[in-house]
């Protein structure tokens, strides 16, 4: 089953390597893993998207708090939240077809970010399955290139919390 | 001390952090990028820093030094091949979750990334095998960071720590002070188990008809073997111990049923696989305890201590996981078991498995037997040595045959198992331990992966027995050709090839003896333990193709163990 992790990482020389390095040592698996600054300087959050049974979960949510730089460790699938990707796909298009193109776009309430002659760039957020409802559309006119940003998840509600900085 | 405030160079800093730590021996070799280093430690003399041959030697003697003490074993390399000599160490430290601060050197901050002469990426080598690593990269955070290395290889499950040091950094300069309290948010070993836990798990073991304790090398390191004797001589409880956890009880104890797993006791795998409440204390269910998991002490109600979170439920689900220390945890567990169990119907089950299928061995005519070498040594020492086994069949025959009396006296490469262990380890035991003998027992091949520190031994006149089960073959291998190869003894056979290991020791300087005959023994070892004013060698050629058993085939239930080989007359 898929499970999104979510980690606060202390965002030190190597420690998004390490977390790395974790995943491919112990066999895990990393279906898409994205990271980015957070409201608290010098700590970072990284999401990733995995999948394993119970037990291998359990073990992937246990290893990364044995990390030393990481923080806070949650298992978003556990909580209500929100999932969102960024896709920038762009789609060739020949004469006549660039109003379908548009209208699938607004239908997936994407924007068109760059066009030219050939092809036409869209930006569309969602879900990741609605990114791939969107591909799956765009797919006949021919896709010159994707870039996807991973997943990125929130809890719903009351805030992720970590502890404030304690001495050891 | 240097007083606060002061600027010193990296190199100065580095030598007073490592006075703060209370280091006594740093294990090492000198080269380019530690030049430094080396500088500054010609005017220091509140530690002894001792030079290895070899930098995977200096690393299994920190080891050494560490299993044996307790406390952190501090190694020093230069970059690049100094420092990848250490892997193997590291690695070992890490599988054995023994307590290293690893000093490397490094190339200058602005040649790093340019393969630099003697540069090696060491911080992403050792990732995966370290509890942490650091590469330094402001002098300003030298200090801060020593101390976090030593306070995390030394708390919680202790590990290896790396400390990469760019020579720029020990040669640069800032106002110094001894750090004080320092941050890392997301470290905090959990050392007091979850006191309901405890309560449910005492509860469960006073009622239980047929417990056993299963001890790891975890209780060791925790300090906790009175606790444990505690725990199970006023519960009459039988103890079984890992490789590892060997010393934590007395094994010649009626209590100890002896080690468990692939070449356990008869008594200890029986008393798993019968077991109502297994009770693992420190240890964390390794595949050669283990065997095919199914079938591992199926009835039985199963607790868990440990202070690593990840070690529970990774091989085995258990009942009662309990995360803390084993000192703590044991100590809670006494106060809180209201009534002792009934185990006396369990006992003599026990006993009679123990009568049924005792380690044994034949004293024939084939020749000198390692199971009789060791057993007379257990009995000369009493139990009271320190003894450092490489890796391989007498590594298994040590565990089967001596008898320890005491913790931190088994010294051995359990996870990793890495030949080329003892020599150096005994190295780094023989500089804590004075009031006892201390014997590395090696295995032909192993003792020549780091055969080069007999010099070392010498050099510092350490009193180590060095002792050479030799059977001319790569005997564990060999082994598993015979049984589950085909016999097909590819590469194992070093009859051909292997020194003459009495001319090798006397020319690195040390009295050496060799004997194939079982009357010579007793001699031998005597002559050996009294002889205290620097190493000895002592050779024994065994029988080529014993066997250790009993034995528990890879993936095998402990009901498929082979007790004794079928047809005992062969030959290779």
């Amino acid at each position: 089953m898929k499970h999104i992790i979510s980690i606060h990482v202390a965002n030190t020389f190597g420690a998004f390597d390490r977390v790395a390095t974790m995943f491919s040592a112990k066999g895990f698996n990393i279906h898409s893993i994205s990271i980015g600054e957070t409201e608290i300087k010098d700590i970072s959050r990284m999401t990733i998207v995995t999948s394993g049974d119970g037990q291998i979960i359990d073990q992937i949510v246990k290893q990364l708090h044995r990390l030393i730089d990481t923080i806070k460790v949650v298992d978003l699938t556990e909580h209500d939240h929100l999932e969102r990707e960024l896709a920038l796909i762009a789609v060739n298009y020949k004469k006549g077809q660039l109003d379908e193109v548009k209208n699938i776009c607004d239908i997936f309430r994407g924007f068109v970010v760059d066009i030219n002659n050939k092809s036409v760039t869209l930006e569309i957020t969602g879900p990741p399955a609605k990114i791939s409802a969107a591909l799956n559309v765009l797919a006949p006119f021919g896709i010159k290139e994707i870039a996807r940003s991973g997943t990125i998840a929130i809890r719903r509600g009351e805030q992720v919390s970590y502890p404030k900085q304690e001495v050891a | 001390m240097k007083p606060a405030n002061t600027m010193l160079s990296g190199a100065e800093i580095f030598f007073e952090c490592l006075r703060e730590e209370k280091v006594e021996f740093i294990f090492g070799y000198p080269g380019g990028a530690t030049l430094k280093i080396y500088e500054k430690l010609h005017d220091i003399d509140f530690l002894q820093h001792i030079l290895s041959r070899h930098e995977q030697g200096a690393t299994h003697m920190a080891e050494g030094y560490a299993k044996a003490t307790g406390k952190v074993g501090v190694v020093l390399v230069t970059s690049g091949p100094g420092a990848t000599n250490t892997v193997t160490g590291i690695a070992d430290a890490y599988m054995d979750s023994v307590p290293l601060v690893v000093f490397t050197g490094q190339v200058p901050t602005a040649l790093i990334g340019n393969d630099a002469f003697q540069e090696a990426d060491i911080v992403g080598i050792t990732r995966p095998i370290t509890k942490h690593n650091f590469l330094v990269r402001d002098v300003r955070e030298l200090a801060a960071t020593i101390k976090k290395a030593f306070y995390i290889a030394s708390s919680g499950r202790p590990g290896p720590v790396v400390v990469d040091l760019p020579k720029d950094m020990l040669n640069s300069s800032c106002m110094y002070q001894p750090p004080e309290d320092f941050s890392i948010p997301g470290y905090k070993p959990n050392y007091s188990g979850h006191p309901n836990q405890i309560k449910k798990a005492a509860s469960i073991l006073a009622d239980a008809r047929r417990p056993l304790l299963y001890v790891g090398g975890g209780v060791i390191m925790s300090g906790a073997t009175a606790e444990l004797r505690e725990l199970a001589e006023k519960n009459n409880l039988p103890i079984t111990m890992t490789l590892q956890g060997l010393g934590a009880f007395p094994g010649q104890s009626e209590q100890s049923l002896g080690m468990l797993g692939m070449h356990g006791t008869y008594v200890a795998n029986q008393a798993v696989n019968n077991c109502d409440v297994l009770l693992a204390l420190g240890a964390r269910f390794d595949d050669r305890v283990t065997g095919k998991i199914s079938a591992f002490a199926p009835d039985a109600y199963k607790i868990h201590v440990d202070i690593d979170p990840t070690a529970i439920d990774k091989n085995i689900i258990v009942d009662i996981p309990i995360v803390g220390d084993a000192k703590r945890v044991i100590a809670e567990l006494s106060r809180a078991m209201h009534k002792t169990p009934r185990v006396n119907e369990w006992w003599q089950q026990l006993n009679g498995w123990r009568a049924e299928c005792p380690l044994s061995y034949d004293m024939d005519s084939s020749g000198l037997k390692t199971e009789y070498v060791l057993e007379t040594l257990s009995d000369l020492t009493r139990g009271e040595a320190v003894v450092v086994s490489d890796v391989g069949q007498h590594q298994m025959w040590v565990a089967q045959y001596y008898k320890f009396n005491h913790p931190r006296s088994h010294l051995s490469s359990g996870g990793l198992g890495t030949m080329g262990f003892s020599v150096p380890a005994a190295i780094g035991a023989a500089f804590a331990v004075k009031d006892r003998p201390v014997i590395s027992i090696n295995g032909d091949g192993g003792f020549q992966m780091n055969i080069q520190e007999l010099v070392t031994a010498r050099a510092y006149k350490l009193p180590i027995i060095f002792i050479i089960i030799n059977n001319s073959f790569l005997g564990m291998v060999r082994q598993w050709q015979e049984l589950f190869h085909d016999e097909k003894y590819s590469f194992t056979d070093l009859r051909d090839s292997n020194p003459d290991f009495v001319k090798v020791a006397r020319a690195f300087g040390l009295p050496a003896y060799t004997t194939d005959r079982a009357d010579e023994v007793e001699g031998l070892l005597k002559n050996a333990l009294n002889h205290r004013q620097g190493p000895v060698l002592l050779e024994f050629k065994v029988v080529k193709e014993d066997m250790v058993f009993p034995m528990v085939p890879t993936g095998a239930s402990i009901s498929d163990m082979i007790v004794k080989r079928l047809n005992p007359q062969r030959m290779v």
